[in-house]
Formats: structure tokens, sequence, C-alpha cells
């Protein structure tokens, strides 16, 4: 059980002192370095990035309605499928539960006033709006069509596009990354509160640990690759042009470098949220947690040696396929304990079905259907026959919107009483997670099916008998939009009409829920001493 | 010195119907779909067992069910469960990791193929020349029952040939030579596909295969009247481009004699030895310095931007022509 000195606010009791109580004026919301500010900062920054990759994809689901190319021109739909996958990956989904959530969490999960390096902390979030806005500048004014994979030669000899502002954004906001996963483990390592040993730290802080260490390990990587496509594209060096003797397939080694360990900054976090949600809606301690740390961080270091399993038909050894099929089969591992783990923390618990929960067993599912086709794809002689196909693309989605999107939500809906001091209206919560998750499954299943039968990916026009699966995964992006849409209309109006939140509204065992709603300026009035684990269920 | 590549044809794709399975038009494909299977039912177990548990435990332990819940699982209790579920899947995900692979590697190391055919990939069009000579756009002809080997590049950017009827795919990469090899058991029209992402027309970058009876193919292939084999031609622009002049029949006194070169291994310049296959020949018409025979001058001028894709390809075909060294062709 986690003691505080301190007797946590009543609700009800005048809370001069929270963070919100500040203001709201400009400045004080663009020079605070509060980390709980900066959350909200990332937080309506992302929405906003977010809005332009859902609108890019609601118009490639409404162009592949049809088989032939009759909305857009080839080009515009290039340039719509380019714009999405930049704009969520890098701009959504890499910053969006750690930026966000932990930001917000893990000083009060750790008990710390604030992070590490509060100036560095708002720094992250200039330099990434900074960063994103000239990407998204670039690929709305000037059209990139290079998916965001820019894979060269195209990128750099043959695209008529902005590829080349495209990736000075794209650079600029790594450093924002490098910084955040900078504060973090610095934040981690030296800020915990007296009694907070590494044992007992919540899993959604080691998991945005092991995210903050990938980060800083990986970005680099990225940062070299886009200087060089930039020294390539603009001076024509030659590295990646075999008319110079340079290699294309350089460039995928190095992207895929820092591609694939991307793919776990994104899901790491997502479950370290399930892992809290799923505890306290079963008022049980979660199952295994030895089992579960050691998986975040086998998770990590496996990460980084699976990037040549996107190349198994590229020209790449076939001794290279093999080893690195190997590892990805290994990689599922960790992950299936994981799915085990959650699983049994629902025996014998007090199950209750709020939206958190429900979105959460929705990741369940979701993220399990996204591991298993992984599978598929790990297996060499499988892969040969999908990749590139729509089954990597359903496979992906399941994993980052079925996984990582859906955590956010889950993990929004969780810690919104702490974030806002509101509480959100439960039965809009409900609809809208169940909208989201017959939508991601009407979506992405029928996309599974059009790989497997043959269906490219990035395809403008495409063969007629792929019409009917396309027209079903089309109605699906409509579901998944209300769910969606809901949730920026009810949590927006419980900001100012929601009930007020108690202090802690779900009785979870969490330090961040000893402190008030919304916490103070400093999160606690005083340092927090911590006696036990985060998950104390049963006591 | 290459003529401009005439349009390609406009789109036909077969008309096959929805097949969420498609034609297996090869033994390999066959082979691949067990392993999916395989694979579905794995997963069908995994998910129904993970499903089966949530929906009982949510049942059995809503909150709102009055029953005493028993102490949770102690911490030995919980090793033995991780270990004990982890350990059968472990052992099944290696087993059809080996089985995956070994078709991966039957793919990658094929037998001699009865037949080679040039495939050359470009923005945004495949363009196809059989042994005869006889070329296609976007439609690949090959016969019934025989070892068909496909040897693919690309002259721009990377594409990707996908032949899903053949559970097969091998991408087109600028400055390297990729194969693919596949024996059709099944006549018929199937689809063709450019899988990586090339620019403004990818969608339309697709075509057909179609597979024809031994006899039917030779008929068509007569039909194409070319007039020189690819090797012939290869042979013409060997005069054509000077080569004839040092690289003389029988006399290795300017240049390294060509007959009974392919496959053999030759001593370079620098000490090390390599196996003389079409990557090698490529590159010693394009960057002739790069990899010099040992005990030559590097005399020789580059051809890079002289000769197209296509031709390099001819030239490797009239060299090959010329003996390969004791292997079979």
């Amino acid at each position: 059980m986690t003691s505080v000195a301190e007797s946590p606010t009543v609700a009800g009791e005048a809370c001069t002192d929270d963070y919100l109580s500040g203001g709201w004026s400009i400045r004080s919301w663009l020079l605070t370095v509060d980390h709980k500010r900066i959350a909200w900062l990332y937080a309506v920054s992302i929405t906003v990035f977010f809005f332009f990759g859902s609108a890019a994809a609601l118009l490639i689901r409404l162009e592949l309605i049809t088989p032939a190319g009759d909305l857009f021109s080839a080009e515009e739909y290039n340039r719509l499928f380019s714009l999405h996958g930049i704009v969520m990956v890098w701009f959504f989904l890499i910053p969006s539960i750690p930026a966000t959530l932990g930001n917000f969490l893990i000083p009060l999960m750790v008990g710390a006033r604030d992070m590490a390096f509060p100036k560095l902390n708002l720094l992250s979030w200039y330099i990434y709006s900074l960063g994103g806005l000239f990407t998204l500048a670039a690929v709305i004014a000037g059209g990139v069509d290079t998916g965001w994979t820019f894979y060269t030669p195209y990128s750099t000899l043959f695209s008529n596009s902005a590829v080349l502002a495209a990736a000075v954004g794209i650079f600029i906001v790594g450093f924002s990354s490098i910084l955040t996963g900078l504060n973090f483990v610095v934040t981690v390592h030296t800020m915990r509160a007296p009694g907070l040993t590494w044992m007992r730290l919540p899993l959604f802080v080691w998991a945005n640990y092991a995210t903050a260490l990938i980060m800083i390990l990986a970005t680099p990587v990225l940062a070299t690759l886009l200087l060089l496509v930039g020294l390539e594209r603009g001076l024509g060096i030659g590295i990646f042009d075999p008319a110079l003797g340079g290699d294309p397939l350089l460039f995928q080694h190095l992207f895929w470098f820092y591609s694939h360990p991307a793919v776990y900054i994104m899901i790491l976090p997502a479950m370290g949220v399930i892992s809290e949600i799923i505890s306290c809606f079963s008022r049980n301690p979660v199952f295994g947690y030895t089992g579960m740390v050691i998986s975040i961080m086998a998770i990590t270091l496996f990460g980084f040696v699976v990037w040549g399993h996107h190349m198994f038909v590229s020209g790449q050894s076939m001794y290279a396929g093999i080893l690195f099929s190997f590892f990805s089969f290994l990689v599922a591992v960790p992950s299936a304990i994981k799915t085990l783990n959650w699983t049994a923390t629902l025996f014998r618990g007090r199950i209750s079905f709020t939206a958190p929960m429900i979105y959460a067993l929705s990741f369940l599912e979701l993220f399990t259907v996204g591991g298993l086709t992984g599978i598929f794809l790990a297996a060499l002689a499988l892969d040969v026959h999908v990749h590139d196909s729509y089954f990597v693309t359903a496979h992906f989605h399941y994993i980052m919107v079925g996984g990582a999107v859906t955590a956010y939500m889950g993990g929004l809906h969780f810690w919104w009483p702490k974030l806002t001091g509101r509480m959100f209206s439960r039965a809009w919560a409900s609809t809208a997670a169940v909208a989201l998750l017959i939508g991601l499954n009407l979506t992405f299943y029928p996309q599974f099916l059009l790989g497997y039968a043959g269906m490219p990916r990035r395809y403008h026009s495409y063969p007629d008998d792929f019409a009917i699966l396309h027209v079903l995964s089309s109605l699906g992006a409509g579901v998944l939009a209300i769910g969606y849409l809901l949730p920026l209309i009810y949590l927006s109006w419980s900001l100012r009409r929601g009930e007020p939140a108690p202090p802690n509204p779900w009785d979870a065992r969490g330090l961040e829920w000893q402190t008030m709603s919304p916490p103070p300026v400093h999160n606690f009035k005083e340092t927090p001493v911590v006696t036990g684990g985060p998950y104390e269920y049963r006591e | 010195m290459s003529e401009p590549d005439p349009k390609p044809p406009a789109i036909e794709d077969p008309d096959l119907g929805l097949q969420l399975i498609p034609d297996q038009a090869s033994e390999y494909a066959a082979a691949v779909d067990y392993l999916y299977f395989a694979l579905l039912g794995v997963s069908g177990l995994l998910l129904a067992l993970l499903f089966g548990l949530v929906v009982v435990f949510a049942v059995r332990f809503w909150h709102g069910v009055r029953r005493e819940r028993g102490p949770g699982l102690a911490e030995s209790r919980e090793r033995r469960l991780e270990i004990g579920f982890v350990l059968p899947l472990t052992l099944s995900f290696l087993g059809l990791f080996y089985w995956a692979t070994e078709l991966y590697v039957d793919l990658y190391t094929p037998a001699d193929p009865d037949i080679t055919i040039d495939v050359v990939a470009k923005q945004w069009m495949w363009k196809v020349q059989h042994p005869d000579g006889t070329r296609e756009i976007n439609t690949l002809h090959v016969p019934q029952g025989e070892a068909v080997a496909l040897r693919i590049t690309s002259q721009d950017v990377i594409h990707s040939l996908w032949l899903p009827a053949f559970r097969l795919k091998r991408d087109a990469v600028p400055g390297m030579y990729t194969s693919a090899q596949f024996t059709p058991t099944q006549t018929g029209t199937f689809r063709l596909f450019c899988a990586e992402y090339c620019g403004t027309d990818h969608a339309r970058m697709r075509g057909k295969v179609v597979v024809l009876s031994r006899a039917d193919y030779q008929q068509w292939l007569a039909g194409g009247a070319a007039g020189a084999s690819r090797a012939q031609e290869g042979g013409q622009l060997f005069q054509r481009l000077g080569c004839s002049g040092c690289h003389k029949p029988g006399s290795s006194e300017l240049a390294p004699a060509l007959e009974g070169l392919m496959g053999s291994t030759t001593e370079l310049a620098d000490g090390s030895e390599v196996v003389v296959d079409e990557a090698y020949i490529r590159d010693s018409i394009i960057e002739p310095q790069k990899q010099l025979v040992a005990g030559y001058q590097p005399i020789m001028p580059s051809f890079s931007g002289q000769v197209s894709e296509e031709e390099i390809m001819q030239l490797i075909s009239y060299i090959q022509s010329l003996g390969n060294g004791g292997k079979n062709d």
C-alpha cells in the first residue's frame, strides 16, 4: 500500500492551487515548465495532427469504394496516403502516449515534483511543433508522394515533390523525441520517491522508460538517414544511387533500423496503459509483474534485431532473411506472455466494465489479432506472398490503431478525472469505445482477406473483384470516424460541464491517485513515502 | 541507341472472381497455402482460448457477482503458468519458423531452370524478353510444366514483381539482378502486379501471366516473329559496341576471352577471387575498373549510359551462349 504523508484533498474542498488555477493566459501555457501543462500542449497538438491524418485516411477510403481511380488523380491519391502515413507515424503515434500521458503521469507516478529537466521538456514541445508544422506545410502545400517510407532511389532521384522539406521537418522532430526520452530516463533514474524501488514502479513507468531508451538509441539513426537523403537529393553524392556505385538497399536497412524499433515506441507505452487499466478494473494486482517487466525489456532489446523482416523479398541475402525471421518469431514470445498475464489478471477479480476497461479489453482482442498476424509475416515463405499487400496494411493497423490508439483512448478516459478534475459521461464513453472496436475490425479485417487474395498496397485503382471487401473496409472507416468524433464532443463538453472529479474516482492504488484532481502545481504537498507496490488491490 | 519503349497496353484484369485463396498455379503455391492454413489454425486456437477465458472470467468475476473470490495466485504458481504457456508456444513457433524457412530456402535455391526469361521493370511497365528474342509488355507467357526462371532488374526505381497465383514476389532493384523461379502446373491466365510503390502510376503497373501448354507456348513464340534470339541480339551488340575488338574469340591478349567464362572463378587484380555471374558481368560493363581481372590493364571504357538494361541482359545471354564453365545451362 502506498502511504502518502499528506491526506488527500477531499472532493469539494476548495482547490485553489491546482495546476490549472494558474490562469488561462496564452503566456501561462506557452511559457510553462510544468510537465502537466506541457502534456496538454502535446495533447492539443497531436489531436490537430490526428485530424489531418484521419481526414486523409477517410479520403483514401472514399476513393477505394470503387475499383476505378475516379475521385482523385493517381498523383493526388499518392499524396494522400503519404500525408496519412507521415503525419500519423511521426506526429501522432510516436509522441501520442509518451508525450501526453507519459509527460503528465511519470512525475506523479514516481512521486516527483516535475520532470528532471522541465525547461528541456518545454523545448521538446517547441521543437516538435516547429518540425511538425514544417512537414505539414510541406506535405500539404508542396505535396509529397513517396509514402512515409521514402524508399530510394524513388525519393532521391525520381520524386518531383517536396521530399527535402518533409525530411527536414522529420529530422527536427527527431530531436524532440530524443530530448523527451532523455528526460524520462533521468527522471525515472533519479527522482523516484523514497521507498519507490525499481520493482515497485508501475508498469506504465517501465514501459515509458523502455520507450525512452529506444527513442534515444534509434532516433539518431533516422536523423543520419534523413541527412543522407537530403545530401543525395541536393548534391547527388550517390550513397543510394546504383549508377554512382551506391546501394538503394542501404537506405532500407537504415530506415528499418529506426522504423522497426519505432513500432515499439508506439506499442510499449500502450502496453503500460493497459496494465494499469486492467489491474484497476479487475481489482487484482497485475498477474506476473516480474514477467511483465522482463517482457518489456526483452521486447526493447529484440526490437533492435528484427529490422530485416521488412526486406525478405528485397534482394537481401537469404541467410540474413532466415536470421531476421528467427528473431521476429522470438520477439513475439514476450508479447504473448503479456497477453497471457493481462488475461490472468482478470482471474478471481471483481471486474467492472467502465469505458477505460472496454478500451482495454478491445486492445486485448485487437493487439492479439495484430500480433498473431505478425507471425504470418515473420514466416518467410508466407511473407513472400503477402509482403507489400493489404495483409501487411491490416496487420500494422491492428497494432497501430487497434493497439496504440485504442490504448491511448483508454488511458485518456482512465486518467481524464486526474488530468482535468472532471468526470465524463459514462454512457457516451462506453458507446464510443464499442464503436471504435466495431469500426476497427470492420475496417481492417477485410484487408487481411484482400491481402491474401492478391491486392497490393498503395493502389489507386484495382481489379473489380476486390470491390466488395474494399466497400466493407470503407464502411468500417465510417464507424471508426464516429468512434473518434464522439469523445471529441463529450470530453470537450465535460471540461466545462462535467461533474467535478474526486481525487480517486476509480479507487485505484497508483501514486498519481493519492493527490488531488487535478493535481497541485508541484504534484504533492509533501514528498510521498512508498511502502508497497502499485497494484495492491486485494488488501 | 536503344529504341524508345512502346506504350503499355491498356489494363485488362483477368476476370477471376473474388478468390480469398488465389488459384494454386504451382505446387509451391499449394505448399505455401498449407502453411497458411496451419498458421490460421494455431491463431484460431489461441484466439479461441483467449476470448474464451476473457468471456468466462468476465461472467464469473463480474463485480456484481457476490461470490467469494479466493486468494490470488501465488508468485510460484505465476512463474509455472507463464512457463507452461510460453514453452509450448515457443516450440510451436520454432516449428512454424522451420517450416516457413524450408519453403523459403527451396524458393531461393532452385534447381537449374529450363528457361530463363528477362524482366526489366521501369516506371510504369514490365518489359519481358524471352530467350528466342520475343518481347512483350505487362504480359508474361510461360510454358506449363517447365521450370521458368525470371531474371529481374529495374532501370529506374525499385519495383516488385508479384505473381499471386504462384505465391511469388521479388523486388526489381536498379543495379542488381534478382531472380524468381516457378514451375506452372496449370494453364490459364493469372494476375501480375507491381507490389513496391514506384510513383504516380504504380497501380497501373499490372498485367497478366499466361500459362500455355508447351506446344502452345512454342506456337505463341513463333507468332511473335522475333528476328534474332536474345543471345544473337547480344552478339550483334557485341560487334556494334566494339567489344569484339579486344575480347577476341580465342585470344586473351588485350582482354580476357569470354568463352566458358560464365560460372567460372576468376582471379582479380587485387588478388581476390570472384565467381562470374550476371551481376559481375553487368558490373564489368558499367564499371570495368571496379573488379579488374588479374594480369590486365585497366583500359576498358565504361559503357554506362550507352547500353540499356535490356541490352546488358542480351550481352549476358550472348556471353552465356559462349559456354558456361562446365555448369549446366
